[in-house]
């Protein structure tokens, strides 16, 4: 009895040994050398610091730079609130119309299929695939004063560009694809038969569609949305080429950064700014918060 | 309710799903479409929903044309092989829908709808399920529902593409002779769409077997396993030996050995012969049709399974009874009891 304690003692010990010194080589071979790791994950957080974090920073302490006082009076010009409005009336302009639009392609390209169904998924990638200023140009051809409706819409006094229209057609232009793209997939993948189940089951069009699809697609829709609100809010190459700059009626927010920027007046260039900046910040949380649900979409589809 | 289509043809592209459909089902009939996948039966089960429209043809619902109305309009219940149930919804609300939707001069009220989902959640035995949603199901317990879901709305007929498909063996099993008693206690006209051969014949009280947007057989069970129409039924109902034999001068030939098979009333030319597995008895040398050496013996359940080679030059697999055992190097004559030549190769 005794001896066979003595023994397995020693056993049981060189055994753990052997396997800890298993353990080890197996997690050298799994994964890089620790050294190797360190220095990629410290390049990564440097470079996110220089280039994301830090900006981020100066734009709040440039905009607190002269105290919160100075910070709200510059917010309180008129010329500020001006841009605020417009910025929020386009915004709000523009994620509408794309929001219909971007619902009626997704949906035709999804459910149906006919001819130029290819051609018309690669043009709506086309406003990210061309430079803003192009897409603002494009507007200034056609309802400029010697663009193609130029001369018809001075004849019937209608003011699109240097003014609200111009503004909001560019940045619906711009910021198309982002409610079309975030639905495309999901309502592909999603399919017919739930529409077909609600239809034999007796529901008309409009029934399957609120009752059935919007439903399923609802986070996506949201998804989309935010995306497209934060372009809209932030747009600054077509909004410049279109708007005209007139001060405290076409500056949106981004352009009268610009402009303030230029003439020296920091705190107030970077006070318009910071309210930009937390939108950003408040897209990213909405963002995640969004994503978690459209990944618990497709768990549930999944089973 | 009858259901009848009349020479129904469906093309997609240059693909003929239905090639001059022929079918009628009687009222209260379970009717299974069977065939291999890409023989048309989906696409004819969807015609008959209002899901797909053919290019020429007919289809009668209880005597009416169905065609001209929507699937909105059909009165069918439709059972998808995916369930399809409406994933944001619980069950309850699931089951509720068709009533719901339905126009506002003839929907139930509140309690009404509470009193018939509950109805139909304890005929599909899941009335504890009634707040869950899909994702929370097994695939069995969804596909209960769909069929709950379908029949919320009275439906005239009942079409089933595929119902245990998507399911493990074991489930299908059981749902196969719940689909049965569960007919039985409904009678509601029903057509079900399966390439399984067991399930159909094991559920239904006919059997529509399809091959390439044509109707091979229409029979009972019994009729498409005992007395196949064609070479194609044979082959795919029921496990068969399929052998390519040649009619010449009134002899059966396997190679260039004659069988001794009688060949009255046969065609000349190319044929193929077909025997069930089962159907072929083990005696010794020179005593049969066939002469063979066993290969490889395999011994489960109630049979005994032996690889043959037979002097013509084919290998073939019989079951036999395990009380005369064989094994390989076994030099053996085999008789088909039953076996039936089909013309053309």
């Amino acid at each position: 009895m005794t001896m066979q304690i003595a023994h397995s003692g020693p056993l049981i010990s060189s055994d753990a040994r052997a396997r800890a010194r298993e353990a080890l080589t197996r997690d050298n071979l799994r994964t890089e050398p620790k050294a190797v790791r360190i220095a990629i994950i410290t390049i990564a957080i440097t470079f996110l610091t220089v280039f994301v974090v830090l900006p981020l920073v100066v734009v709040f302490t440039h905009a607190f730079s002269k105290g919160i006082a100075a910070y709200l009076a510059a917010l309180a010009e008129p010329e500020a609130l001006a841009a605020i409005k417009l910025t929020l009336l386009v915004a709000a302009i523009s994620v509408g119309l794309n929001l219909v639009f971007g619902l009626v392609a997704a949906w035709a390209i999804a459910k149906f299929d006919f001819p130029g169904k290819t051609f018309l998924i690669t043009l709506i990638d086309l406003p990210f695939s061309v430079s803003p200023v192009i897409s603002g140009l494009v507007f200034v051809l056609l309802f400029g004063a010697q663009g193609y409706f130029g001369g018809w819409l001075r004849d019937h006094d209608i003011q699109i560009l240097f003014a609200v229209p111009g503004i909001a057609l560019a940045t619906t232009f711009v910021t198309f694809p982002f409610v079309a793209r975030a639905l495309i997939p999901l309502m592909q993948e999603q399919g017919t038969q739930e529409e077909e189940a609600a239809i034999s089951l007796g529901a008309s069009g409009l029934q399957t569609f609120f009752r059935v699809t919007l439903p399923n697609i609802k986070w996506g829709v949201l998804y989309g949305v935010l995306l497209c609100n934060a372009r809209a809010m932030g747009e600054f190459g077509a909004v410049s080429v279109v708007s005209g700059h007139i001060r405290g009626e076409t500056n949106t927010m981004p352009l009268l950064v610009e402009i303030l920027y230029n003439e020296y007046q920091f705190i107030a260039a970077f006070a318009i700014a910071s309210l930009l900046a937390m939108l950003a910040l408040i897209t990213l949380i909405a963002k995640t918060v969004l994503e978690r649900h459209l990944d618990e979409g497709e768990d549930a589809s999944d089973h | 309710m009858t259901i009848e289509v009349r020479n129904l043809v469906k093309t997609f592209g240059s693909f003929k799903a239905l090639d001059g459909v022929d079918l009628k089902v009687e009222s209260g009939e379970l009717v299974a479409l069977l065939g291999p996948s890409g023989s048309g039966k989906t696409t004819l089960l969807r015609i008959v929903a209002g899901l797909d429209w053919p290019d020429s043809g007919e289809v009668l619902i209880n005597g009416e044309d169905a065609l001209a109305q929507g699937a909105r309009e059909r009165h069918v219940g439709f059972v998808f092989q995916h369930y399809a149930l409406f994933r944001h919804m619980t069950v309850f609300e699931n089951v509720a829908f068709g009533l719901r939707v339905q126009p506002r001069a003839v929907r139930k009220d509140e309690a009404a709808i509470r009193a018939r989902v509950k109805e139909l959640l304890d005929l599909v035995q899941l009335d504890w399920l009634a707040d869950r949603y899909p994702s929370q199901l097994s695939g069995g317990q969804r596909q209960r529902i769909a069929l709950a879901r379908a029949l919320a709305i009275e439906p005239r007929i009942l079409l089933l593409d595929e119902p245990f498909g998507a399911l493990d063996a074991k489930v299908r099993k059981e749902l196969r002779k719940w689909l049965r008693s569960l007919h039985h206690e409904i009678n509601v006209t029903s057509i079900f769409v399966t390439h399984d051969q067991e399930e159909a014949l094991e559920v239904a009280n006919r059997v529509v077997v399809m091959d390439k947007g044509r109707i091979e057989q229409i029979g009972s069970p019994g009729d498409v396993y005992e007395s196949p129409a064609s070479a194609f039924v044979h082959g795919f109902i029921g496990e068969s030996i399929e052998l390519p034999v040649q009619v010449e001068g009134g002899v059966i030939k396997l190679g260039d050995r004659p069988l001794r098979l009688a060949a009255d009333g046969l065609a000349p030319g190319a044929s193929k012969l077909f025997v069930r597995r089962h159907d072929m008895l083990v005696g010794p040398p020179g005593s049969g049709a066939f002469e063979g050496a066993v290969q490889h013996v395999r011994n489960f359940g109630p049979v005994q399974r032996a690889e043959v080679a037979l002097s013509g030059g084919e290998t073939i697999e019989i079951d036999t009874p395990r009380d005369k055992e064989l094994h390989a190097g076994d030099s053996i004559g085999l008789e088909p009891r039953r076996y039936r030549i089909f013309a053309g190769t």
